[in-house]
């Protein structure tokens, strides 16, 4: 559905700055595709690429099987010349790539319902089409009862509900969420999130969620991209990027919503709860997709003659499968036999500390 | 009535039709020029806007013309922009004098002043508004009549109010030239033959006529923000 291939955006001026660099993704239809990064790592810039909100300086991109800019790449210059939808069609294109923002961008003197219509404009549809798709949006949404209320008499999570009906007016085959839940409170994001879901399931839309938060990609994405510094770093299904992640910024974006990782810290400082008498041994077991419903800790106690203390665990279900682990004390004669075992499991064993 | 107004303020009574006239001069400037600035001040104002770099209808050689035309005209002292444009006048309403003599130095005055409260209030626009209606597939023109002007409604009506109100000032002022009104009756008489009651009863009239002004700007303003 969307097809990004090798774009890069430079902006122009004293100091360039290359917001987006060299950045090839091909998202499927119907998937919900997650773009994580901190702030400034580019990626609102490469979703404005999508809808041309900001023109790549190299690189194409494709919708809907419909190039919409090519330019030419570093060192093609020559033999490649640059190659853009003209202006009237890309308008065109563009009502049917809804996009919704971090400040909903309503429009304060117009009505929930005046919001909702206005990119019916010029559709050809008739008043009474208008009203009735109007109504239908809101329901969808569930504000029907807010058709006549200004956008300043809207809670957050209400003014986003407009902003996604009003983004879905032309029924578009793709949904930008440009950071559509960093305004919002956790509560409120989890009911915007499932909102975009359930119209994921019933539309077969696909959707692209820029993120900085970890919470939103577990929550509702099939595939993510993580960012850094303009390039895309890592990129996979959910699960396969945070079951093994390759790059620090990954594992850094793991860290803030897994406690796991806290407990070298804790090691550091000498804290009384991580503390190992002599034979025993602090651990940290990771699990991967397979092993992880199997009762692996009491059979490895029953089976080693070991005691196992579990410090802290930390499981999730990402994209309908577990991944997680957790840290424990162990101790017994047979510890490097345990462990071994688990190794064998494909439980990645790590120590942090021997007492 | 007649008999209190004659003891409080003798010298007005006596020259009730002149004043009327002078009020009805007064009123025809500000409304001749009011609705030609306000039909022309606005479309300046969002030319100005709109052709500024990184405007929507980015145009630097019509920007800098615009803007420096803005500078010059609202540089001038308007006592001497009237004198200045006598000949003006003269070649195109015909005559120097009187309310139509008054009309071009009122309106190079009143539009460029306009133009700048307009391109204020469109400044105002949260730009994330125009992102909003690009990614609809709004066009420029869409953009500056759905969205710029929509929205700065209020700021708008804040400019409006801000320049009835100067152009009231500036009638005064082309009355000591020759213009006539309120300012022309209030010098004449009220200066020039030491009749302080004609001065103060024109203060009055001009006093209410702005706040009326400005009671209404206000009023539009609060009815079109929400």
């Amino acid at each position: 559905m969307i097809k990004l291939d090798h774009v890069s955006k430079t902006f122009g001026g004293a100091n360039e700055v290359h917001a987006v660099r060299d950045v090839s993704l091909e998202i499927a239809e119907g998937e919900i595709f997650g773009i994580i990064g901190y702030s400034g790592a580019g990626k609102s810039t490469l979703v404005r690429c999508i809808n041309l909100l900001e023109k790549p300086t190299a690189g194409s991109v494709t919708v809907d099987g419909q190039e919409l800019i090519r330019m030419p790449l570093p060192g093609q210059e020559k033999k490649d010349r640059p190659t853009e939808l003209p202006a009237r069609e890309l308008r065109n294109v563009r009502k049917k790539i809804g996009m919704i923002f971090q400040q909903f961008n309503l429009m304060p003197s117009r009505t929930v319902e005046q919001n909702v219509a206005f990119p019916l404009k010029g559709s050809g549809l008739s008043k009474e089409a208008t009203a009735a798709k109007v109504k239908e949006l809101l329901e969808l949404v569930d504000l029907p009862d807010k058709a006549g209320a200004y956008p300043s008499q809207l809670s957050g999570g209400q003014k986003q509900r407009v902003a996604i009906a009003r983004a879905l007016a032309n029924d578009p085959k793709v949904l930008l969420c440009d950071e559509a839940t960093s305004a919002l409170d956790p509560q409120t994001t989890r009911s915007i999130l499932e909102l975009i879901r359930d119209i994921n399931r019933k539309t077969n839309i696909t959707v692209v969620i820029i993120t900085h938060e970890m919470a939103v990609v577990k929550e509702i994405c099939h595939k993510v991209a993580v960012m850094e510094e303009g390039w895309v770093v890592e990129e996979g299904t959910v699960y396969d990027v945070f079951s093994s992640p390759r790059k620090p910024v990954t594992r850094s974006f793991i860290a803030t919503t897994s406690n796991l990782g806290k407990v070298e810290e804790l090691i550091a400082a000498g804290d009384p709860l991580v503390a190992a008498k002599p034979g025993e041994l602090i651990v940290r077991l990771s699990y991967g997709r397979t092993n992880v419903s199997e009762a692996t800790i009491s059979e490895v106690s029953r089976r080693f003659n070991v005691d196992v203390s579990i410090l802290y665990s930390n499981m999730e279900i990402l994209d309908g499968a577990p991944l997680g682990g957790l840290v424990a004390r162990i101790s017994g004669d047979k510890v490097q036999e345990a462990i071994g075992y688990l190794s064998e499991k494909n439980v990645v064993v790590e120590v942090l500390k021997r007492g | 009535m007649a008999e209190f107004l004659s003891s409080i303020i003798p010298n007005v009574v006596l020259r009730s039709d002149q004043l009327w006239r002078a009020f009805g001069e007064t009123i025809q400037m500000v409304g001749i020029v009011g609705v030609l600035a306000v039909l022309i001040g606005i479309p300046f104002g969002v030319l100005l806007f709109a052709t500024k770099p990184g405007g929507i209808l980015q145009n630097r050689p019509l920007h800098f013309v615009l803007n420096k035309f803005c500078d010059v005209f609202r540089s001038i002292p308007f006592i001497l922009l009237a004198i200045i444009l006598l000949g003006l006048s003269r070649l195109v309403v015909g005559t120097a004098i009187g309310v139509k003599g008054a009309i071009i130095p009122l309106l190079l005055a009143t539009i460029p002043f306009l133009g700048r409260q307009i391109e204020g209030a469109l400044a105002e626009v949260p730009g994330g508004l125009v992102e909003a209606a690009q990614s609809m597939g709004c066009s420029p023109w869409e953009i500056i009549t759905r969205v710029y002007l929509k929205e700065a409604v209020p700021g708008i009506a804040r400019g409006v109010t801000i320049t009835l109100i100067s152009l009231i000032n500036f009638t005064a002022i082309a009355g000591s030239i020759g213009a006539g009104g309120l300012g022309s009756f209030a010098i004449s008489y009220g200066h020039g033959k030491n009749l302080p009651d004609v001065m103060w009863t024109v203060l009055v009239i001009i006093i209410v006529m702005v706040s009326l002004v400005q009671t209404i700007g206000n009023y539009v303003v609060k009815k079109t923000t929400h």
